[in-house]
């Protein structure tokens, strides 16, 4: 319940948080704390100093640039939540925000936090695998941008190097047609998923489909995109025997494990089952007409 | 032992101390400014228990650094009622019988009220979700739910909007 | 509408008067025992043991004692020294309170840091290094009994503990042998925990100067504690008169802050050592895995009927996982509590039950969760078997249940284990409850379902309590009788006090016993102020659990108002210069038989019992009353529950949960419902969420809110009420309890629905929790999971 002693500094910009990152190997980045500030209280981790980026102004922005849909990583899920324009052209990512703990944790918890943090037990990687998103990373050396598919190497590993944070999350500004879906079966509201589908897909107007990318949360070491579960849905028409035939992929490409959330064999199926629910959401909302 | 000077306002008060970085939001409110009606119900942010508003926003204060809240504004349960009068969710809780132990009733309120201003004329579905971050072991939720009712429509009334939420409250 | 005798000026029986106890708690003014700060208080916090059964080899305090601020660290060894290492537990055996060499369960107290902060002492905690010794673990109670299991316990002989036995085990075997129809069914009940939003903890505040122990304690039973620790602590020159127990405001009891744990002991002996205060304040994941959990009961059950379909015989045996020593919180009389209530609300002629108590390297406890003593885990008996019978026979569960109630004019009713019930009428209540919630077209719509593949299911639990302990024949706590009390005292100007032996932790007693006395005396209720807790001025009681406190200090508060009653009306007489016997009592006033316009009220009585009191008589106003209840009360109910199973994920989706509850007269029908909400969702938890889940080394897998799954606003069922009203014809208001009713009856109906829903596929029970895990697993090995 009592965190070990740290020391604390609040920079001021992202340079003076990578310089402070950088000195100091054991040093950690506090941004929503709503993951760190837990395992500090059960003493699972020992820092030397917090950073406290949440003074850096301009780090929250929710906004489309250049074919890009730009999330700072101090965006909080209850902004995005509230977003016109999330909820209307992101429903995949509104729905994952949504589903991430609860209403006071997701007021200070960040989209960055969530990502950086590498759970394979949090929501929000899968949707940004369906996504094809991209992350910024800032570091000593300046900033680079790689797909979400190379940042999530382990659980809790991810691609940023020492000295280096997440400063920005991408996601391609979705075509006509589009839509997604999170399907998230949890044991109670505001745990970890038991299994989580995230799906992202394109129709074109002659009723097959463009594109579709499926990721899946908490059944696996990392997120994990079922590839081909989303290939045999592009170039047809997405009927029950279509969803079936994605649905069984999605659970071959699961590596769940047995732990108190539930047996391997009931969460591969319940990628099975939350996968043709995402989908035959996702093609409600795509029918509906995204933009 | 390190510490670090914060200044902020608490229940409309200025603030000043020295803290050890590592001191949680909430034992700075209960043990340092004696503020003891938020409560520490578990070590996992489940509860809610410990429900504040800091810069306007309902938070865990459990999971909250002290140090976070430099420079900020935190309302505490003690600060709901203005000049002696009850605030409409204290009201609410006391008609409907929304609380029994008590214990978790501060941190429910606190949500309850920063859910109405974000959301003041909500379906009961509405109340359910916005209120799953706080646990309740006395009541079963029912009458929170009304409590929770019952100030929306005072809420909506004090704001001179009319109040649709009526059929549900009879409900 | 409940009728009410009294106007909404008095505020007596029925009304439903807003609660008293709300002002200090929604202003954020509670009294609870972490907000309690005493000058020069220093704070413990608790070394815990890692393993399951293990020897402790060596406790090094150097490196905790060098932290500036921690103060000491006390050891098994340290209490040795004042032989308060052990302390006897409620079923007279023994318990540690900081093991000298062997710990028994995981997170099992190993030494007390005494720090000048709480963040000190946790750094102290950890910084004390100790050195085990693992022990084969005996986790399973059936592997426990085996020979050449390994020993729980070096003082005892083997695993087992006791064995009791109840009813006519020749009889009812007789019966069972000569039953048309006989159905057996093993059902276990998993260990679950309170988890009262307020952990337990206290204040020990020993004054070396009076030799004088404040202990401001999370405590359901204070004057019981206060009198143990006297006991406990006499050889160390402790003194009743001169310990003081305050239960200030308890954020939540429910049976779990009923015992007594090693964490206040060592706060007691900390605080006597350092001649300073000493808070104990457990986190969540202490409570959960240390202190008494609840239930941990594998029963073997067995129901018995004719051809016609009437129920002949019953017969349970169950082995209960006690943990490593017997600490449950029962009536020493009892050490399976009132289990033998198992014969439900049926008239049946024959029964037997046995209970076997076994150690494990878990931790004590048994006793807690609203279970009334053990009748959670008989109703979920009788109620289930009630059910597989039903279904077996191809009877509809409502209608065999109508056919083997015991009937209204059977009343007062012996059941077969010997327990007198003192009224009931369990048909008007299941006939309500099947009203109410449309029985006859959820049976057509849930057939229609079932043609379709859907699987819906309807489940009834129809449960009797048993609550009220107890009759001074039969009941005792450590000796102590189970009677509970009331002291009231008329103030010169009409208003009053009054003190009871009970304990409230949320019930609202302050505004419920104010409204017996108001509905007594014809004084407001607003006019009566009610304390409890504070073992120096309230009169001696057993506390509040097992929903005792209506039948017992209810009645202590009605039998004292109407002592008071006796003295006014001799006042009355003296001041009206009548004779008594021409006095007649109007609530709130005594007026002259004929002369209605000659009378004295109360209040105008009160003031003369002090400036005018009939000479030969003492002044004054005030009376005692120790209250033995001569029977326990039999609160019942008829619950309907309806569930949707969705079979991809195996997920239960309780649709409308009606319960009918009869706890006699309703004192405040708001209180009522508000006890009944609460009850329903600590019935629900269980049946579908909660359970405490250990490896087979004896390590805990759940301690906290992550994995612990109490259920939130979402999941929980809108409950829909009804009552009906069969008042207790002993009690002096004709009141039942009904605290802990409804997580008595509701599991069952949960676990009935669901088993209803899937009997067709060959499905007979299922255990409690009901996780969508478990229902997918059930539904794909009868081949009814979701194939997409």
């Amino acid at each position: 319940m009592i965190p070990p002693p740290f020391e604390y500094v609040a920079p001021k910009s992202v340079p003076e948080a990578v310089r402070l990152l950088s000195e100091d190997s054991e040093a950690k980045i506090l941004a929503g704390g709503q993951s760190l500030l837990p395992m500090l209280k059960l003493r699972l981790v020992s820092p030397s100093l917090l950073i406290d980026i949440n003074r850096i102004e301009g780090l929250d922005y929710i906004r489309e640039e250049n074919g890009w849909l730009k999330i700072g990583a101090l965006a909080r899920e209850a902004s995005l939540e509230r977003s016109d324009l999330v909820r209307s052209r992101y429903p995949l990512l509104a729905d994952t925000c949504r589903s991430v703990a609860d209403p006071q944790v997701r007021n200070l918890a960040t989209l960055g936090g969530n990502l950086s943090h590498a759970d394979p037990a949090n929501d929000h990687p899968a949707a940004m695998l369906a996504y094809g998103a991209q992350v910024v990373i800032t570091g000593p050396e300046g900033s680079r941008m790689i797909p979400v598919e190379q940042f999530f190497t382990g659980p809790f590993e991810s691609a940023l190097q020492h000295g280096e944070l997440l400063t920005e999350i991408c996601i391609p500004v979705p075509q006509m047609g589009s839509a997604g879906a999170y399907q998230k079966f949890e044991r109670r509201v505001g745990d970890f998923a038991t299994a989580a589908v995230a799906v992202q897909l394109r129709m074109d107007p002659d009723g097959t489909c463009a594109e579709a990318a499926i990721g899946l949360t908490n059944v696996g070491l990392t997120p994990i995109k079922a590839k081909a579960a989303g290939d045999v849905l592009v170039g047809r028409r997405p009927d029950d025997e279509v969803i079936r035939q994605a649905a069984q992929l999605a659970a071959e490409a699961a590596e769940p494990m047995d732990d108190q959330r539930g047996t391997e064999e009931y969460k591969r199926s319940l990628v099975k089952t939350l996968t043709v629910r995402a989908l035959r959401t996702a093609l409600a909302r795509a029918g509906g007409g995204v933009q | 032992m390190k510490t670090y000077p914060i200044s902020l306002t608490v229940n409309g008060q200025k603030v000043e101390a020295n803290v050890e970085a590592r001191l949680l939001l909430v034992h700075f409110l209960r043990e340092v400014l004696n503020l003891t009606g938020t409560h520490i119900g578990c070590d996992t942010t489940s509860c809610g228990a410990c429900t504040v508003h800091l810069n306007g926003k309902a938070v865990k204060s459990c999971t909250v650094l002290a140090v976070q809240a430099d420079g900020g504004m935190i309302t505490t349960v003690e600060g709901l009622a203005q000049n002696g009068q009850l605030h409409p969710i204290q009201e609410g809780f006391h008609e409907m019988h929304g609380l029994q132990c008590g214990f978790c009733t501060p941190g429910m309120m606190m949500q309850a009220v920063a859910f109405l201003e974000e959301n003041p004329d909500p379906t009961e579905d509405e109340i359910r979700m916005g209120i799953s971050g706080n646990l309740c072991r006395c009541t079963g939720y029912t009458n929170i739910v009304k409590s929770i009712q019952y100030a929306a429509e005072k809420m909506r009334a004090e704001r001179g909007q009319s109040e649709p939420g009526m059929e549900e409250m009879v409900r | 509408m409940a009728e009410t005798q009294t106007d909404t000026q008095i505020q007596g029986l029925g009304h439903r008067r807003k609660r008293v106890e709300d002002m200090r708690f929604i202003q954020g003014h509670g009294n609870y025992i972490d907000d309690i700060k005493l000058p020069g208080m220093l704070y413990l916090d608790i070394v815990r043991s890692p393993y399951a059964h293990a020897k402790i080899t060596s406790i090094n305090t150097e490196k905790a004692m060098a932290i500036p601020g921690v103060l000491v660290v006390i050891t098994g060894e340290t209490l040795k020294q004042y032989n308060v290492h052990n302390m006897p537990t409620l079923m007279s055996d023994t318990q540690m309170v900081l093991p000298v060499d062997t710990v028994k369960y995981q997170y099992q107290e190993v030494a007390g840091v005494l720090a000048t902060d709480r963040y000190i002492a946790a750094d102290g905690v950890q910084a004390v290094e100790v050195d085990y010794d693992p022990l084969p673990v005996v986790v399973d109670p059936k592997m426990a009994l085996e020979p050449g299991a390994p020993k729980v316990r070096d003082d005892k002989e083997s695993n087992h503990i006791w064995h009791w036995e109840w009813g006519d085990r020749e009889t009812t075997d007789q019966a069972f042998d000569q039953a048309d129809v006989k159905v057996v069914q093993d059902i276990y009940i998993p260990r679950i925990h309170v988890s009262s939003i307020e952990t337990c903890g206290c204040v020990a505040d020993w004054d070396p100067i009076e030799k004088h122990l404040t202990l401001y304690m999370t405590t359901q039973a204070p004057h019981a504690i206060r009198t143990v620790v006297a006991l406990v602590t006499a050889h160390l020159g402790l003194s009743e008169e001169k310990i003081r127990v305050i239960s200030p405001d308890i954020g939540g009891g429910f049976g779990g802050k009923v015992p007594v744990y090693p964490g206040y002991v060592i706060a007691v002996a900390a605080s006597i050592v350092t001649g300073r205060p000493v808070k104990w304040i457990e986190d969540r994941t202490e409570n959960i895995a240390a202190d008494s959990f609840a239930r941990d009961y594998h029963m073997r059950a067995e129901l018995a009927a004719d051809k016609s379909g009437r129920m002949t015989a019953l017969r349970i045996s169950t082995i209960a996982d006690h943990g490593y020593t017997d600490a449950a919180a029962n009536p020493s009389k009892f050490p399976a509590g009132l289990f033998h209530i198992a014969t439900g609300s049926y008239d049946l002629k024959h029964a037997f039950v046995e209970v076997d108590g076994v150690y494990t390297n878990k931790p004590p406890g048994g006793i807690a969760y609203r279970c009334s003593f053990r009748v959670t885990e008989a109703v979920h008996a009788i109620e289930r078997m009630t059910d597989i019978l039903a279904h077996t026979l191809g009877i509809d569960p409502a209608e065999f249940r109508l056919r083997n109630f015991i009937k209204p004019e059977q009343f007062p009713y012996t059941s077969a284990l010997g327990w007198e019930y003192d009224s009931g009428n369990y048909a008007l209540a299941l006939r309500k409850a099947m009203d109410m919630i449309g029985y006859e077209e959820l049976r057509k719509e849930q057939a229609e379902k079932r043609a379709r593949g859907e699987l819906m299911g309807i489940g009834i639990s129809s449960f009797t309590e048993i609550v009220g302990a107890g009759p001074s024949k039969h009941f005792d706590i450590l000796g102590l009788k189970m009677f509970d009390s009331c002291e009231i005292r008329i103030h010169p100007t009409g208003k009053a006090i009054a003190r009871f032996g009970t304990k409230s932790q949320g019930q609202g007693h302050e505004t419920t016993y104010a409204q017996i006395i108001a509905e007594e005396l014809g004084i407001p209720a607003d006019s009566i102020k009610v304390e409890e807790g504070d073992t120096d001025t309230a009169p001696y009681g057993l506390g509040t659990y097992a929903s005792r406190s209506t039948p017992t200090a209810g009645a202590a508060a009605a039998m004292a108002s109407r002592k008071i009653r006796d003295k006014a009306k001799k006042i009355a007489a003296h001041l009206l210069e009548a004779s008594e016997d021409d006095l007649v009592w109007e609530r709130g006033k005594f007026y002259v038989k004929g002369s209605p316009d000659r009378f004295k009220t109360m209040q105008e009585i009160a003031f003369a019992a002090y400036t005018n009191h009939p000479p030969g008589m003492e002044a004054g106003l005030e009376a005692v009353n120790y209250y033995d209840p001569p029977n326990l009360t039999y609160p019942f109910g008829s619950y309907i529950c309806v569930v949707d199973i969705d079979r991809g994920t195996g997920e239960v989706k309780v649709r409308r949960f009606v319960a009918v509850d009869d706890c006699g007269t309703r004192i405040n029908p708001m209180i009522v419902e508000g006890q009944i909400h609460g009850g329903l969702t600590m019935g629900f938890a269980p049946a579908l969420l909660e359970s405490i889940n250990y490896d087979e080394n004896g390590n805990i897998a759940n301690p906290n809110f992550m994995d612990y799954l109490l259920p939130t606003a979402v999941e929980t069922p809108r409950w829909e009420l009804g009552e009906t009203v069969t008042p207790s014809p002993h009690h002096p208001i004709g009141a039942k309890g009904v605290g802990e009713s409804a997580t008595v009856g509701a599991p069952a109906a949960i676990v009935n629905a669901v088993v209803d829903a899937l009997w067709h596929l060959g499905v007979k029970n299922i255990d409690i929790p009901m996780t969508p895990q478990k229902i997918w697993t059930v539904l794909k090995e009868h081949g009814a999971a979701l194939e997409e």
